[in-house]
């Protein structure tokens, strides 16, 4: 963990250094912030993506499954998280959880008393909800008749999935999936409603102080930044995994 | 096509009377932003009018200015630049007379003084400034106490910013903050129901001012104000509005 903040901090220091010479004032002198803010968006993003990723996956297997009540389970987990916008939960479990306190909460407490965890909780949950549908698309998109050759051949249904339909699923949900992870990109910001610094609430602290609208473009630029790499890395890996003929 | 042309201009022509709307009637009517969010100073009501002593301010200037005035809500992040985008032409809000703010707009002449007071829960052993290293502490974001904090205090306490007053209050409740900086007469009317909360240490005294605020260059509008405000001041009309709020002078 020491190292990660040392990394971050050599990064900060590195880049604001080189970019001082051609940086306007104003983003010299926030230049730490940004950058700071900067990986707190990157944090949450990755974090909550490799969570809700396998979560995403166990969610639409349970809603394909044949057990009624893990469908419906899983049916509702989606309904819920993707029918309420992500503010509503983000205050829903900052503000509102946050009000029974440490005595209401008990050991749940530490992870509710920090914005950053509620943040993640949430970012975590809302991207699942959202990708275990684009996967469950992905699986119904298999036809049906490997699964009928796979039962054939004797293999139980954990195997069938792990070896014939999922592979398959994740190659047709994975544009989706990538816009799916492009949007919780941008739902990030919204962490800044619940005190969290990320690229977001940095911005906003640095505008708090100076009021002028370049800091926004400032903004505007990082997170174009990062939408740019990160649409890079999801196409190289959706490049990785193509088959010929497919 | 023909018909699609005919939709575009007619969409043209609404959306210009729209546009022109509000400018057209901007020559009669003074409209004035306040926040909406700072009981008891700016608040709404169950019926989601705007009330408070900001409010009762504007509109008492606007009366001695025998001007048509209209309240507006708006976010306080988004104030100035509200403000300066033409959306409303003065802001009544409580905000505080700073060098930061004076680049961007100018101000009337102060109609109160504020100064702060840090907020903890009784029995926290919290004595003033100094009792706050290693603590969490929060301010609303934008504001002298958030400037304050963050370079007086944030070296060694972590500061957390809220958006509104009333999101900083609920943190402090939950127990996610150990104290508060606040401005004092909001903060002094909200521990009237919560006995178990009280003012830390002695007051921030950072000689602060609070002024209604007008586009940079409106001098008009400022010297108006000016002079409703010494009105106001003179036939006892302030003095009435500030015992409806508060058993002392805030002036």
């Amino acid at each position: 963990m020491d190292f990660y903040f040392d990394a971050k901090i050599w990064a900060s220091d590195t880049v604001c250094a080189a970019l001082r010479p051609v940086s306007p004032t104003l983003f010299a002198t926030s230049c730490g912030r940004f950058i700071d803010g900067f990986f707190v968006s990157i944090e949450l993003l990755v974090i909550a993506t490799l969570i809700g990723f396998p979560l995403a996956i166990g969610l639409a297997l349970a809603r394909t499954s044949r057990s009624s009540i893990l469908s419906a389970l899983s049916y509702s987990y989606s309904y819920v998280f993707r029918g309420t916008p992500l503010l509503v939960q983000l205050w829903i479990f900052y503000y509102g959880f946050g009000a029974l306190g440490a005595s209401g909460l008990g050991l749940l407490w530490p992870l509710f008393r920090d914005a950053y965890s509620v943040g993640l909780i949430v970012l975590t949950i809302n991207t699942s909800a959202y990708s275990a549908e684009i996967i469950r698309g992905g699986i119904v998109n298999v036809p049906n008749g490997q699964l009928e050759a796979a039962v054939a051949s004797g293999m139980s249904w954990w195997t069938t999935m792990r070896r014939i339909v999922l592979p398959q699923a994740l190659r047709i949900a994975w544009p989706a999936y990538s816009n799916e992870v492009l949007l919780l990109l941008k739902g990030s910001a919204l962490v800044s409603t619940i005190t969290v610094l990320d690229l977001m609430g940095q911005t906003r602290t640095i505008f708090a102080r100076s009021y002028s609208l370049d800091i926004f473009v400032y903004a505007v630029i990082l997170y174009l930044i990062l939408s740019g790499g990160l649409t890079v890395l999801l196409r190289w890996i959706e490049m990785r995994m193509r088959l010929p003929g497919y | 096509m023909r018909m699609l042309k005919q939709l575009m201009f007619a969409s043209l022509v609404v959306a210009g009377a729209i546009a022109a709307g509000p400018a057209g009637a901007q020559q009669k009517t003074i409209t004035i932003a306040t926040e909406g969010a700072y009981p008891p100073f700016n608040a709404k009501d169950s019926t989601g009018a705007l009330i408070g002593f900001d409010v009762d301010i504007a509109k008492a200037l606007c009366e001695e200015m025998k001007a048509k005035c209209e309240i507006v809500a708006q976010d306080w992040d988004g104030i100035i630049p509200g403000l300066e985008a033409k959306k409303y032409d003065a802001i009544s809000a409580s905000m505080s007379i700073t060098d930061e703010r004076k680049q961007k707009v100018d101000f009337t002449n102060p109609y109160y003084s504020n100064y702060l007071r840090i907020l903890a829960k009784k029995g926290s052993g919290i004595t003033g400034p100094d009792g706050l290293k290693g603590k969490t502490v929060g301010a609303q974001r934008s504001t002298v106490a958030a400037t304050y904090s963050e370079d007086k205090l944030g070296r060694t306490s972590t500061v957390k910013l809220y958006d509104t007053q009333t999101a900083a209050y609920s943190d402090l409740e939950a127990g996610r903050l150990d104290a508060l900086v606040s401005d004092v007469y909001p903060a002094y009317d909200w521990l009237k129901d919560k006995p178990e909360y009280e003012f830390v240490g002695e007051k921030i005294d950072l000689n602060d001012k609070i002024g209604i605020a007008v586009r940079k260059g409106d001098t008009e509008l400022q010297s108006a104000f000016n002079k409703a405000l010494k009105a106001i001041r003179d036939n006892g009309t302030y003095g009435k509005l500030n015992a409806k709020y508060f058993p002392f002078d805030i002036f």
